[in-house]
């Protein structure tokens, strides 16, 4: 790995973005007709869809829950999503992600609700600049809220890192690749509860504060787009009742 | 045939009796067709294609790979098909099933069998390295007729596609290393050029119930379908590939019929294509 890049450059980042700002978020709900819920978002250069099915009868029928419902979030790449064509189907990385996905859901629906059934959330991954299982959960949160799955919150995702031993909001394409840490967090938001949290890389305790504390506000900002995206859809409706 | 579709399937047919179908068409008319060409970044070429409520995705992804060993200096072409459980509550994950490998292999014939890929443009060096086309196509919303709407979106993605020599510039300058003709190559191609193309061919798909034929069926005409035609026709009028599905059979004039409306319909595609690729 090139150790030789710079990713500073004048106190701005390659993209001109300074160490605590966020990419350019889009959100749009509801943009599918077969599926339930539907969400399209860009974040950067992430272009995700995800759509909720269900809930309904979970099958093959030894997954299901007599006291409860399962979510089974699917996180998948397009073959065409990254430079070197991405061989079709799930691999390692995407079955991980697609678990910690379903986990960090799975706290906040109420799955009491629906015993025996199972909420298949899909997470396709379209156009792929780095954070896109931070997009993708987020994207994954307003597709269940236009499903109308009951829940206790919005969850909601972002990440922060170390380049350069800064520590920076949101890693663009080559921050992740040739930065020193990152660290994706999704919180509950009304809570402040944590859903996700990974981290790779090299952090002193001093240094996971300051990034922790980034990563938050950043879900923060993120969380108001998300409730925006979902008025924005839902607010005429409510007017002509 | 469960209760749903058996009663959907009743009111088309009675809607058929007096020459009508459930959204208002006449019986050869297409649904509204919106193509958005190169939306993929990371993507050679792409393009979404969205036929009434059915919206495809298609990217091209290209590499430089070997030839086949009889056609040693053509490029060499793969299309596949993902039915993603995103598209329908119908769709499940894993390895493609036979409608998707269906699917795929139908438009493949489409764009191989019209020769629109001019693949002898696609040689680097003779028997030993060809560009390698990849597309992927990816059903985002499934509302019927995925035939006609991945075939436009495979062929508007290679429309936008470039030949990246810029990104594969490291694997070529090594390559020449042991391949002395891939100099003269990178030398007469500087940098990312248009990926060499003729005339498309445009695939119109129709279905038979109950004795009616149908063009671009919506999903629950296909649901209730009895057979299926799919044809390819390129600008002169040629048919370049025919798909018949499904175990209904059609008489030999709707055939026939089906072929002229797919040659009538597939002229004003085409000419939808054009515009939007500035041809």
């Amino acid at each position: 790995m090139k150790s030789d890049i710079k990713l500073f450059i004048d106190g701005k980042r390659l993209d001109g973005r300074k160490s605590d700002e966020l990419r350019k978020i889009k959100i749009e709900a509801g943009v599918l007709h077969r599926a339930e819920g539907s969400c399209y978002l860009e974040w950067g250069g992430n272009k995700i869809i995800a759509a909720i099915y269900g809930p309904r009868e979970a099958i093959p029928r030894h997954t299901q829950n007599p006291l409860r419902a399962i979510v089974n979030a699917r996180y998948n790449m397009a073959a065409f999503s990254v430079d070197d064509r991405k061989r079709p189907g799930p691999d390692r990385r995407s079955t991980e992600i697609s678990k910690v996905i379903s986990e960090a859901l799975e706290h906040v629906i109420l799955l009491e609700k629906f015993p025996r059934a199972a909420i298949d959330v899909n997470i396709e991954i379209l156009d792929a600049e780095a954070g896109t299982r931070c997009a993708g959960l987020t994207a994954a949160a307003v597709a269940l809220v236009d499903a109308g799955i009951p829940m206790k919150d919005i969850p909601v995702a972002c990440a922060a890192g170390k380049i350069e031993n800064q520590i920076v909001l949101d890693l663009g394409k080559e921050e992740d690749n040739f930065g020193s840490a990152d660290m994706p967090l999704a919180i509950s938001p009304r809570t402040g509860e944590i859903l996700l949290l990974q981290m790779d890389g090299h952090l002193t305790q001093e240094e996971f504060d300051k990034a922790f504390d980034l990563a938050l506000k950043g879900c923060y900002i993120v969380s108001d787009l998300q409730k925006k995206a979902i008025l924005e859809k839902y607010k005429p409706i409510l007017k002509e009742e | 045939m469960t209760i749903l579709p058996s009663i959907k399937r009743e009111y088309l047919i009675k809607l058929a009796k007096d020459g009508k179908r459930v959204d208002g068409r006449t019986f050869d008319e297409y649904r509204k067709i919106e193509i958005e060409p190169g939306i993929i970044s990371k993507a050679e070429g792409s393009a979404k294609v969205k036929i009434g409520k059915t919206q495809v995705l298609a990217g091209v992804k290209m590499d430089i790979g070997d030839p086949y060993p009889d056609i040693p200096e053509e490029g060499v072409m793969t299309t596949a098909a993902e039915l993603i459980p995103l598209a329908s509550p119908d769709f499940e994950a894993g390895p493609p099933r036979e409608d998707a490998v269906e699917l795929a292999r139908v438009v493949d014939r489409g764009i191989r069998e019209s020769e629109v890929i001019q693949v002898d443009k696609l040689c680097i060096e003779p028997y030993e390295k060809v560009w390698m086309i990849f597309i992927d196509i990816h059903i985002l919303d499934y509302d019927g007729n995925l035939f006609d709407a991945a075939s436009l979106a495979s062929l508007t993605a290679l429309y936008t596609a470039h030949i990246p020599i810029e990104r594969l510039r490291p694997t070529l300058e090594k390559l020449q290393e042991s391949h002395p003709v891939i100099k003269k190559y990178l030398e007469e191609h500087p940098k990312d050029y248009k990926l060499p193309l003729k005339d498309p061919p445009i695939s119109c798909t129709s279905v038979k119930y109950n004795g009616i034929v149908v063009m671009d069926p919506s999903f629950d005409e296909e649901e209730t379908a009895e057979a299926r035609l799919t044809v390819a026709t390129d600008k002169n009028g040629h048919i370049r590939a025919m798909q018949k599905g499904l175990n209904g059979a059609f008489t030999q004039e709707e055939v026939k019929k089906v072929i002229k409306a797919s040659i009538d319909n597939g002229k004003k595609i085409r000419e939808l294509l054009y515009k939007i690729v500035g041809k």
